[in-house]
């Protein structure tokens, strides 16, 4: 996983809540087993003005203009500012997949939903909960400032505006060591392999057919 | 001792080690797999040099991709037949337990579950699906995974998890008749809104949900997620050991009796402390339509279409106009006046038994309506298509104009050939009336078994319980 320390980047508004999973990527993409190239068909409904099938050339699909994301001074955005709960709906990790690969670093809204927040850490994307009025504020100041972006520091979990304001964010400790460094969570977690073992030793006495 | 909730218990028994911060590493008895979310999880493994854990915590099926009419030819699609061909050379290659597209016991991995006795009481149970939380009906912890947690859970049988907060969904009165568990879940949503339960685990209570079958409790456990909580859950009882007894993978001889004792410990204690706690009125409860493109934008059958100026803040007012374009209604368009053009009856919210029967009770001696182009019904799975045509339904929907077909999560998500094309307009028993969900530019309409069938054979939405009367 690609560690995250810090980020200065370009900042997307998406204004509207509960934007889910499906909206993210549709279905039909979700066909490919394969974990890259899903950029291309990140917001695809939204994004184009045909409908999308895998293996299409999108670089020869009509843009929908009136998508935030297609107009040009948004063009190579790495932070998506957002609504209440964002990425709600089904757990597919090719949300965040397709976040990645389309070029975003981090996200910012007042809530997200419990998978896709999850699932974000495993891909490294930082997901950052903001007070609903911070983020109202951010939306303003992304839409009157063309070129606006943040500064994002992981270690330090804080944002620095262009104006110099700095805003404090929380996550977790685990979370945030395992980021910073990118690390593998299977290796980290077979580092416990002699506890794991032991608690299926102990569930085997107390819960037998569990192991049957 | 201090009082301890269901989701308490469930959580302190399956404690591997805690992290300075309080993260968990949790144990994870039960492991279900599916097409869509597996191939990298296995490509991780190999890539790595890694065997599953424990390969028996594992059951795995094709669900999402495969065709619910004739399947002697295969799958058309070339792409969705990649993907489970995937899954069956992965199961092959890591000696995993699987039923293929061919075995009668085939269907959705959360009818499938609990139907072979895989799902149990006390366990900890993940799949890489939101709707996971169904099997929290058995008093599980159930929730859904993302690809990387299922390559996690395959080799190392934990998972790294923070304690969710608690949150009470007491239901007290009866149900009417005519209002389902489906209605239920849906009121609540209405009630708490999608991102409601972000951050707990529920537990769903009170004496209408005692009052519920297995299949009911799979219903709204089921629906926990679209009200934003990973795991939704119900206390053990009679009804839940009922359905228990005899399944295929359930304890036998002197270990079913232990695992009853223990089973029955699995309730939430007098006095547990809950984060939160809501409470409805089961007789208050109507047949729910929803409206909109999220569940909890959902109305009384007797209601009309909501005006986007009665939103409680300007971002749903934005969100409500939105809704409505997409949906083709106007404010105050009665609900009963909407027509539908198609009728999904299925999914892992409403495919088993009981909700068959509930259809059919309505499409019995009844014809589909003329302006409906498509009425099909999908059982769960192999199991529950042939327990319904054992009992005659698929003869009671197939003389009314309904299609009888083969099981599969089909027009749920549309990841398989059944699909609405734009702009058409479905009653559905599924779960996510999303933007795109049933096929881009579809409009879906959430609802019961019952109202569904209802508004197939209308034509458009009905009150159930005048035509059951």
């Amino acid at each position: 996983m690609r560690p995250f320390t810090t980020l200065h980047g370009l900042v997307a508004p998406l204004d509207r809540a509960n934007v889910d999973t499906d909206a993210i990527i549709p279905k039909q993409f979700l066909k490919s087993i394969q974990r890259t190239g899903f950029g291309p068909n990140a917001f695809d409904e939204w994004r184009y003005l045909n409908h999308g099938e895998p293996g299409m050339d999108n670089a020869k699909r009509p843009l929908n203009p009136d998508f935030v994301l297609n107009q040009p001074r948004y063009q190579g955005a790495s932070v998506l500012l957002a609504r209440d709960n964002f990425g709600c709906g089904s757990s597919r990790e090719h949300a965040p997949w397709a976040l990645e690969d389309y070029g975003f670093r981090a996200l910012i809204a007042p809530s997200f939903a419990d998978i896709f927040y999850n699932n974000c850490f495993k891909n490294g994307l930082l997901p950052i909960v903001l007070p609903a009025d911070t983020v109202d504020r951010l939306f303003r100041e992304t839409f009157a400032h063309e070129g606006y972006r943040l500064t994002i520091d992981l270690a330090a979990q804080t944002i620095t505006t262009p104006a110099g304001e700095i805003i404090a964010f929380e996550v977790d400790g685990e979370r945030k060591h395992r980021l910073l460094n990118g690390l593998d969570d299977i290796a980290l977690t077979l580092q416990y392999t002699d506890e794991i073992k032991a608690y299926e030793s102990r569930r085997k006495v107390e819960a037998p057919w569990l192991f049957v | 001792m201090q009082p301890r909730t269901l989701y308490d218990k469930l959580w302190d028994d399956h404690v591997v080690h805690v992290a300075p911060d309080g993260t968990t590493l949790l144990y994870i008895d039960r492991h279900l797999v599916h097409e869509v979310t597996s191939p990298q999880a296995f490509d991780g493994l190999r890539l790595h040099g890694r065997m599953p854990w424990r390969v028996a915590s594992v059951l795995a099926t094709p669900d999402h991709n495969v065709p619910t009419l004739d399947r002697t030819a295969g799958i058309a699609d070339p792409v969705s037949r990649t993907q489970v061909e995937t899954l069956d050379a992965n199961c092959r290659e890591f000696g995993l337990d699987e039923f293929r597209m061919d075995d009668r016991r085939q269907g959705i991995v959360h009818v499938i579950g609990p139907e072979q006795g895989f799902t149990q009481p006390g366990v900890t149970l993940v799949c890489g699906d939101s709707h996971t939380s169904t099997h929290g009906a058995f008093a599980a912890l159930a929730f859904g995974i993302g690809t990387s947690e299922v390559e996690h859970v395959l080799a190392t049988q934990c998972l790294w998890q923070k304690k969710s907060k608690t949150l009470l969904v007491r239901v007290d009165g009866r149900l009417g008749p005519g209002v389902t568990a489906k209605d239920l879940v849906l009121a609540v949503i209405g009630r708490i809104g999608t991102a409601g339960g972000t951050g707990y685990a529920i537990e769903f209570a009170g004496e209408a949900v005692r009052a519920l079958s297995m299949e009911g409790r799979m219903t709204i456990c089921n629906m926990a997620i679209e009200a934003g909580a990973r795991a939704g859950m119900v206390a053990v009882d009679d009804t839940t050991i009922a359905y228990l007894r005899g399944r295929p993978r359930a304890p036998k001889g002197e270990l079913w009796d232990r695992a009853v004792a223990y089973w029955r410990t699995l309730v939430s204690d007098p006095g547990a402390r809950f984060d939160r706690v809501v409470e409805l009125d089961a007789a208050a409860i109507l047949p729910q339509v929803t409206w909109g493109t999220s569940p909890e934008m959902v109305a009384p059958v007797d209601a009309r279409v909501p005006h986007p100026d009665e939103a409680p803040d300007a971002v749903r007012k934005a969100d409500w106009q939105r809704a409505l374009h997409y949906m083709g209604l106007e404010p105050g368009t009665a609900i009963a006046d909407i027509a539908v053009d198609k009728v999904f009856i299925g999914s892992c919210t409403n495919s088993r038994i009981e909700d068959l029967r509930e259809a059919a009770a309505v499409a019995r001696g009844r014809r589909v309506a003329d302006n409906v182009r498509l009425a099909m019904v999908v059982p769960g799975s192999g199991l529950v298509k042939a327990q319904a045509e054992a009992e005659g339904l698929d003869r009671v929907f197939r003389d009314a104009g309904f299609e009888w077909r083969e099981p599969g999560c089909s027009m749920c998500l549309a990841m398989n050939a059944d699909r609405l094309e734009p702009g058409e307009r479905c009653a559905s028993t599924s779960n996510r009336n999303f933007e795109g969900r049933q096929g881009q530019g579809g409009r879906t309409h959430l609802v019961s078994p019952a109202m569904a069938a209802a508004a197939a054979v209308h034509g458009h939405f009905v009150d159930v319980r005048e035509v059951l009367s």
